[in-house]
């Protein structure tokens, strides 16, 4: 039986232009642009200066904090060290590598003799030495996921619902590499301790089901397949818990407040990688689409190659292209050029040149009540909506709008052409700022008063 | 084609970037679609001066609103079709014999002051087009309350009630005559509409026909009219006033306003709660106000002042019927309220 959440719209999928489609090598390019900054956390601060060698797979990134290392997805000549572009908005620290085509891997790759012997502790530092970050595009650093959540996770889910309109990357994986997605869940079920790993993907991808069941019986593997209803968002880590286990994760909490663990698809595959091989990230499968792109493809490239080549290995972009976006259409965000490297997060560049952008000269809200019904938070989004424009922070507090995950349901449903979720994230941050000022201030009336004290 | 990106001029807008095809005008454009087979069944019964009178309410309307924004340098609004539904509506809630005029004022009063005032679609509180009909009983109460006999012949498309005039359904139960009614219009007549009444009201297979297209394209939820219909069913049948329940209940759902009322007054997007279970109570309140009208009020209807009344605890209503926050037990949830 399908599964689902409550609320939640059901754009088309936009699927059809390349899930038929293998995931294509793209041609090495020339130079690659690797930002330090790929994930949740600080950015990592460059470990190469310009006019190094670096070979493939070798860190040039190392993290502080919460973060992932970072590494070479080429072997070659550094040629920068700079601030560039990239997909996040603005620039970041950057390692610019010129490409010497040889591919050279770096000796600080090396398979472990027997992966199945390995400890639970080795297995999450090579996890962590191999840079792994939530590749769904949340890039929270999967070994904090891991080692946080072991104890108190009995529930490891493999989020398969790609809920996104457009992106097939995880839906080609399925098909192409499903030993590889299996081999991964055996071995976060072994770290995890469960018998059990559960693999959610949307019945839109009944092919992808079935190989995937088929991997499972041949290897008799711990592993279940449940089939989710076609939902957006689906695939947001709360709503497949829920999903799931019939389970709600409580309100600023995580799913492991509820005994869940979530690893996207191409995460699973990086773990696998990891363990076996001791491979770190370095490529990362992109789907290019969209009403703008002229050929959609599935393409495999290394991390750091500027999307302009993406575009290029699909034929160029139509004249009347008027948004590129990093990412999904629902939660992608758009950029100001096509000059941008793809990054450990990015699942998906899509350019669009058709009728897609739907504004509104004069958005009203005519309380049609449709956005309550969509919220897969249960928020009232025309309500917070009221409360951002008249500026009323604490209303918007009291009606939870840090809850709000900003998935974009409420938006696409809204007739009256409404921005909400960009309000929402303008209010998010004033109740932030609030909450900082209020602290700020009970702060110095403490001062003062231990002041008036010692007086 | 472009091979070089530089050229592209790109918005870089927030998230989502698609949108839906639906929008407050394909919306109004339903309703109006849906309204359709009401007129029809209207010009079939009244003849062709229920047409005139819906387009002149329709035009007033439209001519109102452009006025309002023109006046008041504010942007024109008259593509989301919203004042040409209030314009059939209101139309739909008069006798077909009213002075075009006065259709006029009544529009000036729903588009001007009820609507427009308040700052437009999506501000006021109440339904322009029953608060536009209650200020033309108000106003012409012997114009508001005359009603010819469609069986005796159409309206004339000028000047007063010259055709025989006749009682609503409601009124004659009103005044005590249940079994003259009974035997007057059978029940196929009342469902078909073959019975006195205003332009819009008569045919509860017609509105039925609209009704169901609505919620066929998830214009509106079954939630308000279901409660409102049923809460009259079940009232009338439990205290009927006679000794045939049945047909007294039937008579009272089918009489009058309540299937217009109940698709197309009380589902207004704009006076109504924006949760189901909001939308539930909402239309519970609207059927047991409506039937406290026609048993104890003076008027026999009480579908338009109900709804009225409703309208104005939408915003009561919505403070009670928050979702349940997500995460969060319902139990614990109102313990926290109460605290």
């Amino acid at each position: 039986m399908a599964q689902s959440f409550f609320g939640g719209v059901h754009p088309n999928d936009m699927k059809a232009a390349t899930n038929e489609k293998a995931i294509e090598q793209l041609q090495a390019p020339a130079q690659v642009v690797i930002p330090m900054s790929m994930h949740f956390g600080a950015p990592c601060t460059p470990t190469v200066s310009k006019g190094d060698h670096v070979k493939l797979g070798q860190k040039i990134g190392e993290f502080k904090g919460l973060g992932a290392p970072i590494h070479a997805s080429v072997s070659g000549t550094v040629a920068a060290v700079e601030p560039r572009p990239y997909s996040m908005g603005g620039k970041v620290m950057s390692v610019v590598i010129d490409n010497d085509f040889k591919d050279e891997l770096s000796e600080e790759i090396h398979a472990p003799a027997d992966p199945d012997a390995l400890s639970v502790e080795e297995m999450i530092e090579m996890i962590k030495q191999a840079g792994i970050v939530g590749m769904g595009g949340a890039t929270f650093p999967t070994h904090v996921k891991i080692s946080s959540g072991i104890g108190k996770v009995d529930t490891v889910i493999i989020n398969g619902a790609e809920c996104e309109p457009y992106i097939t990357g995880d839906h080609r994986a399925m098909l192409e590499r499903p030993a590889e997605i299996i081999g991964g869940c055996c071995y976060l079920a072994k770290m995890f301790g469960v018998n059990k790993v559960v693999i959610g993907v949307e019945d839109n991808k009944k092919n992808g089901i079935d190989m995937l069941n088929k991997v499972i019986a041949e290897q008799k593997a711990p592993v279940v397949v449940e089939s989710l209803r076609c939902r957006y968002p689906q695939g947001g880590e709360k709503q497949l818990c829920q999903a799931i286990t019939g389970k709600q994760v409580p309100p600023g909490g995580l799913p492991a407040n509820i005994g869940c663990a979530v690893f996207n698809i191409n995460t699973t595959i990086a773990i696998y990688h990891a363990i076996k091989d001791g491979m770190p990230v370095v490529r990362k499968v992109v789907t290019v689409s969209g009403s703008g792109v002229v050929e959609p493809k599935n393409l495999e490239c290394p991390i750091g190659t500027p999307v302009s080549l993406l575009f290029d290995a699909c034929g160029g972009l139509k004249d009347e292209t008027f948004k590129i976006i990093a990412g999904g259409p629902m939660m992608g965000m758009a950029q100001a050029s096509a000059d941008f490297p793809v990054a450990k997060g990015t699942g998906a560049v899509l350019a669009f040149a058709g009728n897609e952008n739907k504004v509104s000269e004069d958005p009203t809200c005519i309380r049609c009540g449709r956005c309550v019904e969509a919220c897969p938070m249960h928020l009232e989004p025309l309500y917070l909506y009221l409360y951002v424009q008249k500026n009323r922070i604490e209303d918007l507090e009291a009606a939870h709008v840090m809850d709000c995950i900003e998935c974009g349901a409420c938006s696409y449903i809204c007739p009256g052409r409404l921005h909400l979720t960009h309000s929402f994230k303008v209010g998010k941050q004033k109740v932030k700022e609030a909450a900082a000022k209020a602290k700020a201030a009970a702060e110095a009336a403490k001062a003062a008063e231990e002041a008036k004290k010692e007086a | 084609m472009l091979n070089d990106y530089k050229g592209l001029k790109l918005i870089a807008s927030s998230n989502p970037h698609i949108r839906t095809n639906e929008d407050t005008r394909s919306i109004m454009l339903d309703v109006i679609i849906a309204l359709c087979p009401a007129l029809i069944m209207s010009v079939i019964r009244f003849g062709f001066r229920a047409l005139i009178s819906v387009l002149v309410s329709v035009v007033s309307a439209m001519f109102f609103e452009w006025l309002y924004r023109k006046l008041l340098h504010k942007t024109q609004t008259l593509g989301d079709l919203s004042a040409a539904v209030t314009g059939i509506l209101l139309a739909f809630v008069c006798p077909v014999t009213l002075p075009y005029w006065m259709l006029i004022v009544g529009n000036f009063f729903a588009i001007f002051l009820v609507k427009q005032l308040y700052g437009g679609l999506g501000k006021n509180f109440l339904n322009p087009a029953l608060a536009g009909r209650a200020a033309l009983v108000a106003c012409y109460t012997s114009q508001m309350t005359t009603w010819i006999d469609p069986a005796s012949g159409k309206a004339a498309l000028f000047g007063g009630a010259d055709a025989v005039t006749a009682a609503t359904p409601l009124a004659m139960m009103k005044g005590g005559e249940f079994a003259e009614l009974t035997s007057q219009y059978s029940l196929s007549d009342m469902f078909i509409g073959n019975i006195g009444g205003s332009m819009g009201e008569i045919s509860a297979m017609m509105l039925l026909i609209g009704g169901l297209y609505l919620i066929f394209r998830k214009v509106i939820s079954w939630q308000i009219p279901v409660a409102y219909i049923g809460t009259v069913a079940v009232l009338t049948f439990l205290f009927p006033q006679g000794n045939d329940a049945m047909s007294w209940m039937l008579y009272n759902v089918l009489g009058g306003g309540l299937f217009l009322g109940a698709f197309f007054m009380a589902t207004d997007y704009v006076t109504s709660p924006v949760t189901k279970k909001g939308q539930l109570i909402f239309g519970l309140g609207c059927g047991l106000i409506t039937v406290f009208i026609r048993y104890f009020g003076s008027y026999p209807e009480g579908v338009c002042y109900s709804i009225l009344v409703m309208n104005c605890c939408t915003w009561i209503i919505d403070k009670y019927t928050k979702p349940t926050r997500f995460g969060v037990d319902k139990k614990a949830a109102k313990e926290a309220a109460k605290k």
